[in-house]
């Protein structure tokens, strides 16, 4: 049969009712679903309910008197803009880099794919407090020039293109590499100029990926909570920041689990979106070795390209972390860097390195659950032509990147605190707390993988005896071996960072490092600031060493990250 | 029949409503080289992927060794199916290819190398193991596809248009090649093509499909002498076919009336002159035709002809005798080249 026939043929040859495959994946799927519901769902909903019941009857008329104040609104309306702003500005600075880090071959190339991954893994707080020292008052531009931006939005928004800059690197650059160049070719031939064979052939081909890297960039700024804990100061404030506010400072948990639905309410509708338009846009592509097509620069204008690039990320990413380093040397012969070692009465029980151990010991325990939950659910939602069911499963495990971090921390320690499940005194709830932002990654990694695989190599295996299990192993498992190694990095990386529900459930004498140095910084003193900073150096340096092991484990740019 | 090794019966596929594959009877004996010829979309892919157990039947059954297949699922039906595009494993070099299906069966590892090298020496590339499968050239990949199908010893092969991306004179080796081997090893195998020719080198017996349902099936002589409608006539190449009413020994035909064999069957029929009796002779005699276009075909011309009122008809000419494009000339028929249909 031709090409025309087997497309006619692929899609229904599933529907035929393939009742085991069905119950194979809803089997595969029993395991994330119940984490979800045990981890996520049901402390979320515990401290909703916390929040809106009063002596047992709901009180759902707090919504509308909560929604109806002033500063809730303007609240709401910052925290929307913002977002869409930031978002917008991300793509601005980053979709050129994501071009030259696809098609360009250039000396240092991989160090500074690792380079530009940093800033993504480490703690908010730092961030904040990198970017107060490169634009707040005495910060190096005020010292130059005079010139402060923490009174302004700009902060934020440069703060969030600083985060989210390898999001869209590695989502958009990760597929660009793969292209097809012939595609383009072929288009060229056909009478479309560079820039018409680019927007009709390359464009509609990476819109899945640009739409996956912009949902995620505004999910990640809509709930933005340190970066704008920080460089807001008094004047702007994200949902995540006055949700923190209400519970830790002001107690009123009514107005902060209002605030908890309204932000999910909002993430749920991205989301739909989402899912609606990457099923729509979802086509196979043609995807080659990403090694093959990238090249050296040619002529005055790519050369130009390349260095326009080189010096956004010299001057966004790489001067706010050298200014954290500067400020981590401050004291002489590494003076906050041995007071870190130092038996503290005082912010911590124990001496603050100590956080370096606690902090690998649970992102490799939160490493290992992101990487069984994520690749069972990866390989649940592996057929494209799955169920409604399934779609919106695959929509639901991005959720924990939109809910409140804080309202799940704090609903870890409100909702799991009595058996069967009481686990407030077990120190696994951190590593299951940072898994739980870990999986979004794992799957996002995987599924692309996994999809790329021709279902006709899996029939193959079949029909020379492999099993369905078999199939798996020696068709799939292979080809996403790097991937998984890939996602594995990430959930390390991200779980390492964690911060905004870790500090709710990190116990006082196992504090991790951005707990460590959220405390630090929250103590007046410059030998506080200055251990913060040389923490965060230390943070920063591990997860950069990680990121380097990984990115010699991805010869092949694969997964959306 | 007897001992047929795989049996359809009644095996209808359907997608949305539509019968890709419709009521299909069919029976493979053993040792059998059964060809299914078709156009595109005619369900032999289908066919193919209902017997591996990768797509299952709406109704009907199939059997292998007599025994119902249902609910035995692809891996272990124990047949080799080689895919259009050979879907070899990009991830593995050629000899763990070929060891795949062994290694799933539980060979031994040195029974696997065994069996590799003994593959590897029949589809003629003995020293091939480690190369990589992306470096293969396409007769080196269907090669390779061929010895991994083969290697677990399927008790029927299938091939899903085997030769179908290759160049022509390797596909004419190949053809050859392939031939010999199935005679060689006793293979039994079931092939899907579109390409004619290759179904004809390569078949003990055809299988015509025409939308999902079997057209005509019989050996390579048999259907390309007396193809059993106009469909089949069209689709292995002849294009002078039309309706005619049949009496005695003259057809009356578009072209006029046409002599046929004593044999014929009577009344209204369809009538297939085959290019090489239909004789260009001068513009005086016969039906007048205006020669259309000409193209050569190595062995002989064929000569596309444009009657005043007619269908076009072709012939076969001799390179010496064929008319120049625009010339008038005149058309006889010969009765031994004409076949009456059905």
């Amino acid at each position: 049969m031709s090409r025309e026939g087997e497309q006619a043929v692929k899609a229904p040859v599933r529907r035929a009712g393939n009742v085991r495959g069905s119950a194979a994946r809803l089997g595969l799927m029993a395991v994330p679903v119940a984490f979800f519901a045990v981890f996520f769902a049901y402390p979320v909903a515990a401290i909703v309910a916390r929040g809106l019941k009063a002596d047992g009857a709901w009180r759902l008329g707090r919504i509308g008197d909560v929604l109806a104040q002033s500063d809730v609104r303007h609240v709401l309306w910052f925290t929307t803009w913002q977002a869409l702003a930031s978002t917008a500005l991300t793509l601005l600075v980053a979709l050129p880099g994501a071009y030259v880090f696809a098609r360009f071959e250039f000396p240092g190339k991989q160090v500074l794919r690792a380079v530009v991954t940093v800033p993504f893994v480490l703690p908010t707080v730092v961030v904040g407090t990198a970017f107060l020292a490169l634009v707040g008052r005495g910060g190096l531009l005020d010292e130059l020039w005079g010139l402060r931006l923490d009174t302004t939005v700009w902060a934020i928004l440069l703060a969030h293109v600083f985060f989210n800059y390898a999001v869209v690197v590695r989502t958009v650059g990760g597929l660009w590499a793969q292209l097809d160049p012939r595609q383009e070719e072929a288009a060229r031939m056909l009478g479309a100029s560079r820039l018409r064979a680019w927007r009709q052939v390359t464009l509609p081909a990476l819109a899945p990926a640009v739409a996956a890297a912009a949902l995620m960039v505004f999910l990640f700024t809509f709930t933005s909570f340190g970066v704008v804990q920080i460089l807001g100061g008094p004047t702007f404030s994200t949902l995540e920041v006055e949700i923190y506010r209400q519970t830790s400072q002001v107690f009123d948990l009514s107005t902060a689990a209002v605030l908890t639905l309204v932000q999910f309410a909002a993430v749920a509708a991205v989301l739909a979106v989402h899912a609606w338009t990457v099923r729509r846009r979802e086509t196979a592509l043609r995807l080659v070795d990403a090694g093959t097509t990238a090249r050296r620069p040619r002529g005055a204008g790519q050369w130009a390209l390349l260095a326009g690039v080189l010096g956004v990320i010299v001057v966004l990413l790489v001067l706010p972390l050298a200014v954290l380093v500067q400020r981590s040397l401050g004291a002489s012969g590494f003076g906050y860097y041995r007071a870190l070692t130092r038996e503290d009465g005082g912010t911590f029980l124990v001496p603050p390195i100590e956080a370096i151990g606690n902090s690998l010991q649970y992102a490799v325990a939160a490493t290992a659950i992101a990487v069984v939950i994520g690749g069972l659910a990866a390989a649940a939602l592996t057929r494209r032509d799955a169920g409604r069911f399934v779609r919106g499963f695959d929509a639901l495990l991005m959720l924990p990147l939109g809910v409140s971090a804080v309202t799940v921390g704090f609903g870890f320690l409100i909702a799991l605190d009595e058996p069967p499940l009481d686990l407030r005194a077990s120190w696994i709830l951190v590593p299951l707390v940072q898994a739980l932002v870990g999986v979004p990654f794992v799957v996002r990694t995987m599924l692309p993988v996994l999809r790329a695989v021709d279902g006709r190599l899996r029939e193959a295996a079949a029909v020379l005896g492999a099993s369905p299990w078999r199939v798996w192993r020696e068709v799939d498992l292979p080809m996403v071996r790097r991937a998984l190694l890939v996602a594995a990095g990430f959930a390390f990386a991200v779980s390492l960072g964690e911060f905004g529900a870790t500090v709710f459930i990190a116990r006082p004498d196992n504090p991790t490092l951005p707990v460590a140095v959220a405390r630090l910084l929250g103590r007046p003193g410059d030998m506080n600031y200055g251990q913060a900073m040389a923490l965060s150096t230390i943070l920063m340096l591990v997860c950069a060493v990680a990121l380097v092991v990984l990115e010699r484990l991805r010869t092949d740019r694969s997964g959306e990250f | 029949m007897p001992s047929s090794l795989l049996g359809l019966e009644g095996a209808t596929v359907r997608f949305g409503g539509r019968a890709v594959l419709d009521d299909v009877d069919l029976a493979v004996a053993e040792h059998e080289v059964v060809c299914v010829l078709g156009p595109s979309g005619s369900g032999k892919s289908t066919l193919l992927r209902a017997v591996a157990g990768l797509q299952p039947l709406d109704t009907g059954r199939v059997t292998l060794d007599g025994r119902d297949q249902a609910g035995v699922p692809a891996h272990k039906r124990e047949v080799g199916l080689m895919f259009q595009d050979h879907q070899l494993f990009p991830q593995r070099d050629v000899a763990q290819n070929i060891a795949f299906g062994p290694r799933m069966r539980g060979a031994t590892r040195a029974e696997q190398q065994d069996r590799v090298r003994e593959l590897l020496e029949l589809v003629g590339l003995p020293a091939a193991g480690r190369r990589s499968v992306g470096a293969l050239s396409g007769g080196e990949q269907q090669r390779v596809a061929l010895a991994r199908a083969l290697a677990p010893r399927p008790r029927l092969l299938m091939l899903d248009e085997p030769l179908g991306q290759l160049d022509r004179s390797l596909r004419e080796r190949l053809v050859v090649e392939l031939r010999e081997l199935f005679d060689r090893l006793g293979t039994t195998v079931l092939a899907v093509t579109h390409d004619q020719g290759e179904a004809f080198a390569l078949a003990d017996r055809v299988v015509v499909m025409r939308d999902g349902r079997i057209a005509q099936s019989g050996t390579p002589l048999e259907v390309w002498r007396r193809p059993a409608d106009a469909f089949v006539a069209r689709f292995l190449g002849f294009d002078n076919v039309a309706e005619a009413s049949v009496a005695g020994r003259a057809a009356d035909t578009p072209w006029g009336k046409v002599p046929v064999p004593e044999d014929a069957p009577q009344g209204t029929r369809t009538v297939l002159v085959r290019p090489a009796g239909v004789r260009v002779v001068g513009a005086d005699a016969g039906l007048r035709c205006t020669v259309a276009a000409r193209t050569f075909r190595g062995t002989h011309v064929a000569v596309h002809l444009q009657p005043e009122d007619a269908p076009r008809l072709e012939a076969a000419c001799a390179l010496r005798d064929a008319p120049e494009v625009g010339d008038a000339v005149g058309v006889e028929f010969d009765a031994a080249e004409i076949v009456v249909l059905g």
